[in-house]
């Protein structure tokens, strides 16, 4: 049971707002309401079942308690898949540029974001979804920047999906020609295989973390546009090679572009900042 | 551990399939997972156990297909098997490698009771 309105739904993503501790949505209430999709693979597959159907010919198989074999050819994520093509849709006909931001917990995605809003937000509306397990932490760090958030807290989730951010996007106001960052669920395995209708997957990784973790956390790297290698005003005292991640990281996806920054010392965040805004123009 | 939902949603794709041909029970349900696409078959199957309990699945067998990576130099052209992301060409030497196979993750059918 929900704790905070007592209703009957157990576990699953709530959205909340800073500041306003009564606003909760839950995420799978707007799931029961969207109409069931037919979609042409559907169809397909049952085509595929009256073909083999009268390749048995004899008809011995109608009678009751047949065991008969239906093809679906259906990609496990589809219906993700397919959500997120809807969101992309609804971004690009409003020409909003939307960034996923992916990462292990703590290498910096909330602070970066905190450095980088300001500045893009001179030039562009910006707005940002926050994804996390619990509390409204991050979203409150956000807020305080005076920019439209909204925190999508996961429960026992270890990513956000397509549905979540499809729900969010209800919530926000989103202004056309901006740029929306989602700031993921900490985690450097499962967010890798959600798409959210983003145009770009940023994955950040810090000097604290080990030149290796493009190797050992792969399918992250492969997928991800963009990576931001952070806290490098640590590196002389942590061991740690960069260029070695940076080749790993290359060697696991070549198409990556690769930026080293510290967003404490602000190191690097020109240039990360000068590539985003040619983007957000060219877009 | 993204294999328990994705576990829910094979069993709600499944189920939603099997009631539109009016079938009673799932006995078998056949997976096509490649060995590069980002999930663990064994972890999945732990996962069907507790997913599919109280639906027409709660009996079926998962049997998983598991396709090997191909992977496509960018330069030479040359097709190879590739076990990971991070291939280099055993022709040329690039890393210019393109995953062309391995990543499929599909439900590829149903067995089913009227």
């Amino acid at each position: 049971m929900c704790d905070t309105c007592g209703c009957s739904s157990d576990g699953g993503a709530v959205l909340r707002k800073p500041g306003e501790s009564d606003y909760h949505v839950h995420v799978s209430e707007g799931a029961h309401g969207h109409p069931h999709t037919h979609s042409g693979e559907e169809l397909h597959a049952v085509d595929h079942h009256h073909e083999m159907h009268h390749d048995h010919g004899d008809g011995s198989h109608h009678h009751d308690g047949a065991v008969r074999k239906v093809v679906l050819e259906q990609d496990v994520l589809q219906k993700n898949n397919l959500l997120a093509e809807r969101n992309r849709g609804y971004f690009e006909a409003k020409n909003i540029f939307v960034l996923n931001f992916l990462s292990s917990p703590g290498s910096g995605k909330t602070s970066l974001l905190e450095k980088i809003i300001p500045l893009m937000q001179q030039r562009f509306p910006v707005a940002v979804i926050e994804g996390d397990q619990q509390t409204t932490n991050d979203a409150d760090r956000i807020h305080a920047l005076g920019v439209e958030v909204i925190q999508i807290n996961t429960g026992s989730g270890c990513h956000l999906d397509a549905l979540m951010v499809n729900r969010a996007i209800r919530e926000l106001d989103l202004q056309d020609n901006s740029l929306l960052c989602i700031e993921n669920v900490g985690n450097l395995v499962c967010p890798a295989l959600f798409d959210l209708g983003e145009a770009l997957k940023v994955v950040i990784i810090s000097v604290t973390e080990g030149d290796d973790k493009p190797l050992k956390y792969p399918t992250i790297f492969h997928e991800a546009d963009i990576c931001i290698l952070n806290k490098i005003d640590l590196l002389p005292y942590v061991e740690f090679d960069a260029a070695k991640c940076r080749e790993n990281a290359l060697r696991v996806n070549h198409h990556l572009e690769w930026f080293e920054v510290s967003v404490k010392s602000g190191e690097g965040l020109a240039e990360w900042q000068e590539w985003l805004e040619k983007r957000l123009v060219r877009h | 551990m993204h294999e328990m939902s994705i576990a829910l949603s094979i069993i709600e794709a499944v189920e939603e399939k099997a009631r539109e041909e009016g079938a009673g029970k799932i006995s078998g349900v056949d997976l096509v997972i490649g060995k590069l696409a980002g999930i663990e078959p064994e972890s999945l199957k732990f996962c069907f156990s507790a997913a599919a309990k109280g639906t027409l699945a709660e009996d079926a067998v998962f049997m998983v297909e598991e396709p090997e990576g191909t992977g496509e130099c960018g330069d030479c052209g040359m097709r190879f098997p590739v076990t990971f992301y991070y291939a280099e060409c055993p022709g040329c030497r690039s890393l210019r490698v393109k995953i062309v196979s391995g990543e499929e993750f599909l439900i590829q059918s149903i067995t089913i009771e009227e």
